[in-house]
């Protein structure tokens, strides 16, 4: 059984200053399912992926990651065991050339990121890959161009395509179609669900079509602590649910 | 813009450095070659990673202090000496740099400030560095053995060589994997993070080239001018470091070196002079100016106005 999942996390707590943003979360993630956890604004939901990936120091609880607790790791390790997240707020490097935002993930493994006598002409050698995986999310067309100047939702992509450039076994993704148009969420959307084939996914997402449409197994969050946990059709069916999210909107998502 | 990138155009560069000293006072074309490389290895952290470090006088200093003092007691060539004092230097930015490297901003500038201040009242207790005199008459010895270094244009040509080899290896070091990770955290560090990338051993390894360089940049000097004093350790050296930088353009490969150029010129024109006492004002002067018209410094201007206009 407990081979079968693949994050867990024991009471997790994060205090700010007398207030409790997240409050005993326990978490269970299967392997090689998606697993969404939604919510209302300000549930806790970046501060949970903030804790996992200890951009955040949890004030209590336990995460532990295939098994081995990574509570006390630092960030930079964790998402050398496999575990990488990609932000809310998406996360380029504006200056470097989409090409190069790319790279950059694919030369960690390389072991030459310490060599400070070598040219960087060594890098090229990783063109074919980095350009394999930006034309998986339509860039390709975009690869020499600087980051800085691409709208927000091809930003969001190339963030996805630099994570997905460390093949890692679990991919944590807040928020991976916020700002994008009607067709570039169909894109992610399928992306997501072609990548999950050989990985772990947890995603926090606020188009609850997305959700319905990719998760396996949906948390739900409100002021921190877990209202409910189940399946598309469980959750949404569950009244306190509907009522956490109360604006008119999202009740109709709910019901698209 | 493509001839400056362009080998021609360093070839010119070198070939003027080569003749230059039929022109002009060897010793202060040395002068500006050892700050122009200190300035150059400062601006490794502060242009490439984004760190502004307050205490690099501490490198040039014990590269200086290490190299000046085994020339004058171990009876080294200068090429061990010297490479003696930027190893002392290296080591020193291992220390200073695990000390420092976990903090930001302000922060950082402030501890390496402190780590330097130390480092200076050690200095200047210590009986090996002869306090407020410092070392006088330091050998400059000869170089593998046999060429003698005390003809200045001599000294000249090793300067140049020794320069030329660190400002090729910041070169080399910007333009490396290294150096596109360093890209990477300048520009966003919370995600080199994500990516697996453990940014503090990288500050650490580039802060530790840095030192060594400046370290490097110190112990030529000292056999320049056959004088290593707690001048080179004082904080007022750590800020005339930046101010180099920041004129000439920092995050720019050949700033630092204007800047330096610029400094030590003003520096030499009015030493002396009348207005020798107003130099602090002057050079506060320059530095308004320069951070009020020309944010860029005086390479980063020209870099933009000809990516502009041609
Ligand atoms: N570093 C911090 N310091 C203090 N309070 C914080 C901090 N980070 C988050 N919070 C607070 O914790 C609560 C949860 O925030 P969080 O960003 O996790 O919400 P979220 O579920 O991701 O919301 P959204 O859907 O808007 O992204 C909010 O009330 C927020 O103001
Ligand atoms: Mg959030």
């Amino acid at each position: 059984m407990s081979e079968q999942i693949i994050l867990e996390t024991r009471n997790l707590t994060k205090g700010f200053k007398g207030f409790t943003a997240v409050d005993n979360v326990n978490l269970k993630i299967q392997r090689g399912q998606i697993h969404a956890l939604i919510g209302p604004n300000g549930a806790g939901k970046t501060t949970v992926f903030n804790l996992l990936t200890k951009y955040l120091t949890p004030s209590s609880g336990q995460i532990l990651f295939k098994g081995q607790d990574i509570t006390a790791l630092e960030a930079s390790a964790i998402a050398q065991l496999g575990l990488v997240r990609s932000f809310q707020i998406s996360a380029v490097f504006p200056r470097l050339t989409v090409l190069e935002n790319v790279r950059i993930a694919l030369q960690r493994k390389e072991g030459n990121s310490f060599q400070f006598w070598k040219s960087d002409k060594v890098l090229e050698r990783l063109n074919p890959r980095a350009e394999a995986l930006l034309a998986d999310v339509g860039l390709l067309d975009f690869a020499q161009a600087t980051t800085l100047d691409l709208p927000y939702g091809r930003k969001r992509a190339l963030e996805l395509a630099t994570t997905l450039a460390l093949d890692p076994e679990m991919l944590l993704l807040d928020e991976p179609t916020q700002g994008m148009g009607h067709e570039d969420v169909a894109v992610v959307a399928a992306l997501i669900k072609k990548v999950s084939a050989e990985r772990t996914i947890l995603m926090v997402e606020h188009n609850l079509h997305v959700v319905s449409q990719l998760a396996d197994r949906i948390t739900v969050l409100q002021r921190g602590a877990v209202l409910t946990e189940g399946d598309y059709a469980t959750v949404s069916a569950d009244p306190r649910v509907k009522e956490a999210y109360l604006g008119v909107a999202a009740d109709e998502e709910v019901a698209a | 813009m493509e001839f400056i990138k362009s080998n021609k155009f360093n070839i010119i560069l070198i070939a003027l450095a080569l003749v230059i000293p039929f022109g002009v006072y060897p010793v202060f074309l040395m002068k500006v070659l050892c700050f122009g490389l200190f300035a150059a290895a400062f601006n490794l952290m502060l242009g490439f990673v984004g760190m502004l470090s307050f205490g690099h006088a501490a490198f040039l200093a014990t590269g200086g202090y290490v190299t000046g003092y085994l020339m004058s007691n171990a009876d080294l060539t200068p090429e061990l000496g010297i490479l003696c004092g930027t190893l002392a230097s290296a080591v020193l930015g291992y220390l200073f740099g695990s000390l420092s490297v976990k903090r930001e901003g302000i922060y950082f500038a402030m501890v390496t400030l402190a780590l330097s201040q130390l480092l200076f009242f050690f200095f200047l207790q210590a009986p090996f560095t002869e306090g407020e005199n410092g070392l006088q008459g330091i050998p400059r010895g000869k170089l593998f053995g046999f060429i003698d270094l005390n003809n200045n244009l001599s000294m000249y040509y090793f300067v140049l060589a020794v320069f030329l080899l660190g400002f090729w290896l910041i070169y080399r070091s910007v333009h490396s994997p290294f150096g596109q990770v360093l890209k990477a955290i300048r520009e966003n560090e919370p995600r080199a993070i994500s990516l697996g990338y453990s940014v503090r051993q990288y500050k650490l390894m580039a802060f530790v080239l840095s030192a060594a360089l400046s370290g490097l940049a110190g112990s030529t000097k000292a056999l320049v001018f056959q004088l290593e004093s707690l001048t080179d350790a004082h904080w007022q050296m750590s800020g005339e470091v930046v101010l180099m930088t920041l004129v000439g353009g920092m995050g720019t490969i050949f700033g630092p070196l204007v800047g330096a150029a610029v400094v030590v010129g003003i520096e030499n024109f009015f030493s002396g002079g009348e207005l020798g006492t107003y130099i602090h004002i002057i050079m506060g002067l320059i530095f308004i100016i320069c951070v009020l018209a020309f944010r860029n410094g005086i390479v980063g201007e020209f870099n933009k106005f000809v990516k502009n206009n041609f």
